[in-house]
Parts: structure tokens; C-alpha cells; sequence
């Protein structure tokens, strides 16, 4: 077959075309653009951090100047590149196309979504080129509402728009779903990455409204000084950090849900099989996102919060670990007998699921009370969530990235410089943020400049670690482009997998399918033999 | 445990040894499902390998059986952390009757630290060996947090409340202190040592310091200039409620609930004195919000803690 037919891609060219599309696709890559370029920003924030931590005195930077790199490293990966990354590309790309629709419920909205994220971004910047801000991403009070002289108002601003345009893509994902289903495609149909958006979508709606506000009333105490938060004023500094972390808790479980959503539809379609247990893996996305509404005074067991109210979070907390144990187990599963294939999606996936599983089990040493009096507050935690975001999110979010390059772009990559860059990000990775745990135990804490010599050891691997992590990321960067331009074309479906997105032309039709697809089968529907499956 | 490679902090205190072995129990937890996992990932993508182009997976789509073995196994397991856990930090939050007082001040960016006794000290605490300590920590303006990990013990000094945590020093020696919460510019200057000495050593060192008065004595001083005297006498004749034996006591309120007077109801009691009015007296107490320094007010809610009920008459 060959694909001289129209694709999203080459309708009309030129910026104009490209900025004011309503195609779910395109605005996809012109997300994948700009969380990229986000990326690569707070990545350099982040190499200013382990350079400065490479020696014990603050040497480098200035303890301001430090404040600020790892405030904007925070503030920049979190708000502007993995609450947006996996939903904003992958799932605008992919969730109508395996609903099996034309677009998303509401193209119009989603390009909105696009430009407050835009905006919310150049703010960010904005506030970059004027000093940046200390606070840290977390914006603890009464530090942020009136001690800190930075630009901290005009930061909130920032992530106050760009978190409109999660509202809006998870709500344009809703109703989707509901709504525009293919004929036949029920929800125990559907496939599980399409369940882990929806729970996403939940979390984002219900959650980014709060930390908005939550925000907001930060910037009036700063500029109307209105006690709400500082006690000279009246107001209460703890309340700040329940609200935040009625938020931000969950936003975790925006981070990670639709990895775990990637995981699921790779270790199939690497496997050749169906996903062992699928209601239980569906059911658990939604136990994650509800439970994960419950246990934000987790975060607060040593800041004067009833010992009483801790053990009712500590207790729900380590319910979390349920649902997440039950997924990995089913994946685990799902590899019994199945058919695999040694191609680089496989590679993230293994990745995945070893970073994943320290990520998430490191979660019970903090949820359990007493020990979290030793570990919080300290590198064990900065390990632990980086894991999470880093290890589990942005290492399925680049096997995904790997596993539809080909439908999104329709060129191939450099097969062995992908398996080369998967295992550099894992070595990397581990030999980056693993001494912090042990770091974390030492008691090292949190957002210092300067640390005592003994600790030195750790961070000198740290820092080694994380330069092999950032050369794989890297290599990633250099041959993903360079395939753009050369990389062979590809076939409709180069794995041999099932589901909607791999029955139409790679890149896809400007709607999506030349024919209106009806389903009639289970997602993963592998039959033996290979009378289904057509290579190519 | 001073290897170049070092895993754990010193253990000093009465409670490192139980929290370093919680932390290896679940370590041993999670490095068994771990390496369990990784090991079935990694055996079933060798052994199952794809050998030719068009091989698909055995149709097997799940087990009920296996699904509630590991939905209930890890249920129990962290429920058996949880209620380890929970324990430890019940006992942490309980200071023992008989432990000594010393009260810690964070401000941007020290820790400003008086003794009992009325010695005072910066970013250094001295305490003697197998004495239970209990630290009351106050916040000047943002929040801080005093961490010492060799006796694995933590608490945030937040602004506008009391806040405790109480260890029991059992190495000799000279161990970090660390501000544990980000609160600025010099957050991470706000490094301290905790030294502890022999009970003899320790009682030779406050003698040598220079002692403006014990806590209590400064409070009581207090207490008559800011003329809270006036008003709040030994008997029940003053204008306000008589604080002999307030401390700990349950007080009516004007609106009828019953409150225990602790010490941040004390505290409040002085800062924002028309929260929590007592039954049967008029809402007439100035505020001192702002006008009372965060160490002052310590030793005010000392002084009123030290005033027991024994001289007590019937009026």
C-alpha cells in the first residue's frame, strides 16, 4: 500500500494552518513541541542543581541564585511539562482514534487548551527573565505569601492559566469518551489506556480548581496582605498545605496514570496477548484516582497536624499500594506465555516497571508514620517521588513516544540507537537517584546548598549519575529528529499489535479513518496463528 | 559509622535502634517483591522471546484466584507497616512527665535556644546523656523545621503555634542539626550540633553559661511588666480568671464548651485574647499579637505552667 494519500500532515501547510488547526493530531505534535522545549529548560535547571550539590560548600551559585534553580526546576516540570506530557500528546493523539471518532468532543476547546498553556508557559517565562522565584514548586506559606521578594504573584498567574488547559483537555476527554464512542466499542472494550486518561481526566477536573484557588489566595495575602495564610495576619500557614496537597497529591496520579495507561497497551502489544485481569487493571485506575483524593495529610505528619488525622491518612495511603501492586502484578502476568518482542518499546517497558515498582514501594516508607519522621522533608523523598515521575512517568511516556512515533509521524527510527538510549536513561537514572535514598536516611535534606562532607560521596554519584541520564535523553532527542527528516517510512501497523489506531494508514487521515470503524472484539483481541495479525 | 561509604546516620537515641529497624523490615518487604518481579519480567521476556513474525501470546486473560492472592497479601503486609508505623509515631508524639524543658526558637536563619535553667545558645544545644529532653519549638516567621537524624527525631516550628518533640540522648558525642524545611535564602545555614555530655559535664556547662534567669523567672517578670498582674491575680477578685492551676485544667468558655488549657491554648490566650474567652468574664484583655516576641511568650507560658495550685486557698 502506499501512502501518497492525504495525512493530518500535509493538508495544509505553513504556521497559520498549524495554529489555528482543530485536529486533535496536530495539536498533539504542537503540544509535544513546546513540553519538549519546557523539558529541555527545566532539565538545565536541574543540571545547575547536581553541579552546585557536586561539592559540599556552596561554591557555584549563589544560595539565592541555587533557591531559584531548583524552584524553577520544580515549577517547570511539574506545571509545564509532566502534567501536560502524556495527556496532552499521546492522549490527544490517540484517545479519539481508539474511540474510534473523527476528533475529540470539542476541537475548538482543545486548541484553547493549547494556547492557555501557551500563555501560562510565557508567563513562566516571563518570570524566568525577571529572576525567576524561591519558593520552591511547592509555594509553602507563610515563606511564599510574604517573606520570599520574588516574582511569586506573577509565577502563581502562570500555573493558574496553564492549569485551565488541563481542565479543559481533561474535560474534552470525558466527553469523548461518553460520548463518541465507534458502534461496538463498549466500555469493557475499550482499550486501558483509554481507562487510565479517563481516571486522569477525573483527577484533573476535580483537583486543578482547588490548587488554583489555593494559589490565588496566596497572591491576594501577598498583595492585599488579607490574613489568611500568615498568623501576624490571623490566618494559618498549615491550611495552605492541606489545600495544596488536596491538589497536589493527586496531580501525582495525573503524572502517573496515563504511564501506567501507556504500560498496559505496550506490554500487550509486545506480548502478542490480552492484559492479564483486564477489569482489575481498569477498576484500579479509578481506585487510584479516587483513594488519591484522601491521603494528602500524608504530606503533613510532622507540621502540628492531629496525630489522630495522620494515622486516617497514613492508614488510606498505604491502600494506594493496592491497586498500584495489582497492576504491576497483571503486567508481570501478562508477559506468562505471550509472544514478546526484543524491540525498544519492550526495553522502556522492563525499564518501566523496575523504576515503577522502587518508585512506588519506597511510597510505604513515607505513608508509615513513624518512619516518616526520619525520612521526610529529606533526599529519601526527593528520590522517592523522582522515581515516581521520572522513572514511571517520563520513562513510559518515552517508550509510548517510541511505540506510536511511527503512527504519529510515520517514519521509523534508529532501532539500535533507541535500545542504546533506554538502557543509558535506566542506568543513568539509578546511578542519579538511588544514592538519594541512602542520602535521605542519612538525613540530608531537602533544597540545601550546602551539605556536610560526609554526605559528599552520594552526591558525587548522584551527579555522575545524572550526566549519563542526561546524554541518554540526549541521544533520544538527536535521532527521534533526525527521523522526522530521514527516518524510513512506516507501515500501518510496524508491531503487529491490535487496536483502532493500528488499522488506519500511519500518519492517520485528517479524520482519522477512511471508513467509520464498528468493533466487534475485546480490546487485545490476539488469535493464534497469525490470522489476524498482518505485519506491515 | 563513619565509612567513606556511609548508610546510616549515628544512632543516638532511645529511639533509633526501633526506627532502623522499621526501615529494614520494609526494606526486606519491598526487596523481595522487587527483585520478584523484576525476576519474572525478566525471565518471561527471555523465555518467551518472539520467534517468528506472526506468533501471538496464549490466550489466557486472568485469575481470580491469583488476583485476590495479590490484592490481600500486600493489603495485610502494609497494614502491618501502618500499625508498626503509627505506634512509633504515637510514642514520638507523647513527651514523658518527667522531661526537661528547653525551648527552640527558629527565625530566618537560626535556632535560638534557651535552657530551663536560662542558658541560652545558638544553632548548638547541649544535653546531658540519658535524660528524657523535651524540645517546645516556636517560630519567629516562616516555617522551619528541627530535625536531628542520629536520634531520628523531626518536628516543624511553625509560625503562630507550639509546637514538641522529645528524644533521649544515649551516645556521647557532637550530631547535626538541621533545618528541615525550606525557609529561605540561608535555609541551608540553619545547620546546628546537638552535644551531648555527661550528666556532670552537662551540669558544669550551665554553670559556666551565662544565665539571664531561668524561664520561669523571666516569665513571672514578665508577667508584671506587661501588667498582666493587674488583672489575672492569685485569687478569683481580679478581672480576669486566676491562672493558678490553669495549666492543663479544663476551662468553660463563655460560649459553654470546655477546651483543656494547654500550652497553645495558653498561647493563644495571650496572643489573640478574644478567641477563646472563659465563662464569666468580659472580653476585655488586649491582644498581643505582635508585641510579644516568640521567646518571651515561652517563657510567659512557663511561668504560667510553673503556677501550681498547691498554695491554693479556698477564696
Amino acid at each position: 500500500m502506499t501512502q501518497e494519500r492525504h495525512s493530518y500532515l500535509d493538508e495544509p501547510y505553513g504556521l497559520k494552518a498549524w495554529l489555528l488547526t482543530r485536529d486533535h493530531k496536530r495539536i498533539a505534535m504542537l503540544y509535544l513541541v513546546s513540553i519538549t522545549f519546557f523539558f529541555m529548560l527545566g532539565g538545565l535547571f536541574a543540571a545547575g542543581i547536581r553541579l552546585e550539590l557536586l561539592t559540599p560548600k556552596g561554591d557555584i551559585w549563589t544560595a539565592d541564585t541555587y533557591n531559584k534553580l531548583f524552584s524553577m526546576h520544580g515549577v517547570i516540570m511539574v506545571f509545564f511539562f509532566l502534567v501536560p506530557s502524556i495527556p496532552a500528546t499521546l492522549g490527544n493523539f490517540l484517545m479519539p482514534i481508539m474511540c474510534g471518532a473523527k476528533d475529540l468532543a470539542f476541537p475548538r476547546i482543545n486548541l484553547l487548551s493549547w494556547y492557555l498553556y501557551v500563555i501560562g508557559g510565557i508567563i513562566a517565562l516571563v518570570v524566568l527573565a525577571m529572576g525567576g522565584i524561591d519558593t520552591g514548586w511547592t509555594f509553602y506559606t507563610p515563606y511564599s505569601s510574604l517573606s520570599s521578594n520574588t516574582n511569586v504573584t506573577l509565577a502563581i498567574v502562570g500555573v493558574f492559566v496553564a492549569g485551565f488547559s488541563s481542565i479543559l483537555t481533561g474535560f474534552n476527554f470525558i466527553v469523548t469518551v461518553h460520548r463518541m464512542r465507534a458502534p461496538g466499542l463498549t466500555w469493557f472494550r475499550l482499550p486501558l489506556f483509554v481507562w487510565a486518561q479517563y481516571a486522569t481526566s477525573l483527577v484533573m477536573i476535580l483537583g486543578t480548581p482547588v490548587v488554583a484557588i489555593t494559589l490565588t489566595l496566596v497572591a491576594v495575602e501577598r498583595s492585599l496582605h488579607l490574613g489568611i495564610f500568615d498568623p501576624k495576619l490571623g490566618g494559618d500557614p498549615v491550611l495552605f498545605q492541606h489545600l495544596f496537597w488536596f491538589y497536589s497529591h493527586p496531580a501525582v496520579y495525573i503524572m502517573i496514570l496515563p504511564g501506567m495507561g501507556v504500560v498496559s497497551e505496550l506490554v500487550a502489544a509486545m506480548a502478542r496477548k490480552a492484559i492479564f485481569g483486564y477489569g482489575f487493571v481498569a477498576a484500579s485506575s479509578l481506585a487510584i484516582a479516587i483513594l488519591g483524593f484522601l491521603v494528602w495529610g500524608h504530606h503533613l505528619f510532622v507540621s502540628s497536624q492531629s496525630v489522630y488525622a495522620g494515622m486516617v491518612f497514613s492508614i488510606i495511603t498505604m491502600l494506594v499500594a493496592v491497586p498500584s501492586a495489582v497492576k504491576t502484578f497483571n503486567w508481570a502476568a501478562t508477559l506468562y506465555k505471550g509472544s514478546i518482542s526484543w524491540e525498544s518499546p519492550t526495553f522502556y517497558i522492563v525499564g518501566f516497571m523496575g523504576l515503577f515498582l522502587i518508585g512506588g514501594l519506597t511510597g510505604l516508607f513515607l505513608a508509615t508514620m513513624g518512619l516518616d519522621i526520619a525520612l521526610h522533608d529529606t533526599y529519601f523523598v526527593v528520590a522517592h517521588f523522582h522515581y515516581i515521575m521520572v522513572g514511571g512517568a517520563i520513562m513510559a511516556f518515552l517508550g509510548g513516544l517510541h511505540f506510536w512515533w511511527p503512527k504519529m509521524t510515520g517514519r521509523m527510527y534508529n532501532e539500535a540507537l533507541a535500545k542504546t538510549s533506554a538502557v543509558l536513561v535506566f542506568v543513568g537514572f539509578n546511578f542519579t537517584f538511588f544514592p538519594q535514598f541512602i542520602l535521605g536516611y542519612l538525613g540530608m535534606p531537602r533544597r540545601y546548598y550546602s551539605y556536610p562532607d560526609e554526605l559528599q560521596v552520594w552526591n558525587v554519584l548522584s551527579s555522575a549519575g545524572a550526566s549519563v541520564l542526561g546524554l541518554g535523553y540526549t541521544l533520544t532527542f538527536c535521532y527521534l529528529v533526525y527521523s522526522l527528516f530521514k527516518g524510513e517510512l512506516a507501515p500501518a501497523n510496524p508491531w503487529g499489535a491490535k487496536g483502532l489506531e493500528w488499522t488506519t494508514s500511519s500518519p492517520p487521515p485528517t479524520f482519522n479513518f477512511d471508513t467509520d470503524p464498528i468493533v466487534t472484539e475485546p480490546a487485545y483481541d490476539y488469535k493464534p496463528h497469525g490470522t489476524e495479525v498482518t505485519v506491515g | 559509622m563513619s565509612s567513606s561509604f556511609p548508610l546510616f546516620p549515628p544512632s543516638a537515641s532511645s529511639v533509633s535502634t526501633e526506627m532502623d529497624l522499621l526501615y529494614l523490615f520494609i526494606i526486606a518487604v519491598c526487596a523481595f517483591f522487587t527483585i520478584l518481579v523484576v525476576a519474572l519480567v525478566v525471565y518471561f521476556t527471555l523465555k518467551y522471546k518472539r520467534q517468528h513474525d506472526t506468533d501471538v501470546g496464549e490466550p489466557i486473560h486472568g485469575s481470580i484466584a491469583l488476583e485476590l492472592t495479590w490484592t490481600i497479601i500486600p493489603l495485610i503486609l502494609s497494614l502491618v507497616m501502618f500499625g508498626w508505623g503509627a505506634s512509633l509515631f504515637y510514642r514520638l508524639s507523647r513527651p514523658p512527665a518527667d522531661a526537661m524543658d528547653v525551648m527552640v526558637v527558629g527565625k530566618q536563619w537560626m535556632w535560638k535556644i534557651q535552657h530551663p535553667e536560662g542558658v541560652r545558645e545558638i544553632n548548638e544545644l547541649h544535653v546531658p546523656l540519658g535524660r528524657n529532653v523535651r524540645i517546645t519549638l516556636g517560630s519567629e516567621d516562616v516555617i522551619h523545621d528541627f530535625a536531628i537524624p542520629a536520634f531520628r527525631v523531626k518536628m516543624d516550628a511553625v509560625p503562630g503555634k507550639f509546637t514538641t518533640l522529645w528524644f533521649n540522648a544515649t551516645e556521647l558525642g557532637t550530631f547535626h542539626i538541621y533545618c528541615q524545611q525550606y525557609c529561605g535564602t540561608r535555609h541551608s545555614g540553619m545547620m546546628g550540633a546537638v552535644v551531648v555530655m555527661t550528666p556532670q559535664d552537662y551540669e558544669a556547662w550551665l554553670a559556666g553559661g551565662r544565665s539571664t534567669g531561668t524561664a520561669v523567672q523571666n516569665g513571672e517578670r514578665l508577667f508584671a511588666d506587661l501588667s498582666c498582674i493587674t488583672c489575672h491575680k492569685a485569687d478569683s477578685t481580679g478581672r480576669g480568671p486566676t491562672l493558678i492551676g490553669v495549666y492543663n485544667s479544663r476551662v468553660t468558655l463563655a460560649d459553654g464548651r470546655t477546651v483543656v488549657a494547654d500550652e497553645n491554648y495558653l498561647r493563644e490566650s495571650i496572643m489573640n485574647s478574644q478567641a477563646k474567652v472563659v465563662q464569666g468574664y468580659q472580653p476585655i484583655m488586649p491582644v498581643f499579637q505582635t508585641q510579644i516576641s516568640e521567646e518571651n511568650l515561652m517563657q510567659l507560658v512557663a511561668y504560667i505552667k510553673s503556677l501550681k495550685p498547691a498554695e491554693k486557698k479556698q477564696p
